[in-house]
């Protein structure tokens, strides 16, 4: 433990921030086991990888700002990569899905176009 | 002292909801019907756990567990790029 050299309003706003966080994965994966069918739930764990993600990095390169003394912005870098790659990942994952509920000829696929 | 209490127990508690986001995505992923329930939840563990990796390190107050956190999103963004390319085609790389 050495959170000690920390503001007691860095603190506040460290925990604030995580918990945020935190709680809006909380929430995504429990709309990962609480939705019906796969094409309502690939949208829940978003929440954790957008807005989760943000408010931890925020949380994160607060603590280490405010300990060391000086900018620490490399936490931005796992923003900046998960931004871009899940989107990616979402979309390929989809599309792999349509594809084998299409050639199984579910009901729930989405419509050709 | 009243920082470092708030700083121990407020992401004690971050980390204990994120070891139970965890806990639920890999629910979905030993039960989930199909093969892409199952990647979809393997992706959230991942993703959780690099969460909780990060939150450690808020804690601990070291810098080394970033690079822990980000060797966890690349892998977790390549095992679940392979695994929806072989869920498509049946191979990997073609």
């Amino acid at each position: 433990m050495t959170g000690a050299d920390v503001p007691l309003w860095v603190a506040c706003l460290v925990v604030a921030l995580a918990l945020g966080g935190a709680g809006f994965s909380l929430v995504g994966a429990i709309g990962l086991i609480r939705l019906r069918t796969f094409y309502e739930r690939v949208h829940a764990p978003t929440l954790g990888a957008t807005l989760g993600m943000a408010l931890i990095v925020a949380a994160s390169v607060v603590y280490f700002s405010a300990a060391e003394g000086r900018p620490v912005l490399r936490d931005l870098l796992i923003g900046l990569f998960l931004t871009v790659t899940t989107p990616v990942t979402l979309i390929l994952l989809g599309r792999a899905a349509t594809y084998r509920d299409r050639t199984e000829g579910n009901a729930d696929a989405p419509p050709d176009p | 002292m009243s920082a470092t209490l708030i700083l121990a127990y407020g992401l004690g508690l971050a980390q204990g909801l994120l070891v139970l986001a965890m806990a639920l995505a890999a629910w979905r992923a030993l039960r989930g019907p199909r093969a892409q329930d199952r990647v979809l939840g393997l992706d959230t563990v991942y993703l959780n756990g690099m969460l909780t990796i990060m939150v450690h390190g808020l804690r601990t107050g070291d810098g080394l567990s970033f690079e822990a956190a980000f060797v966890i999103a690349l892998l977790g963004f390549a095992a679940t790029l392979a695994l929806a390319k072989f869920l498509m085609h049946g191979e990997v790389i073609q």
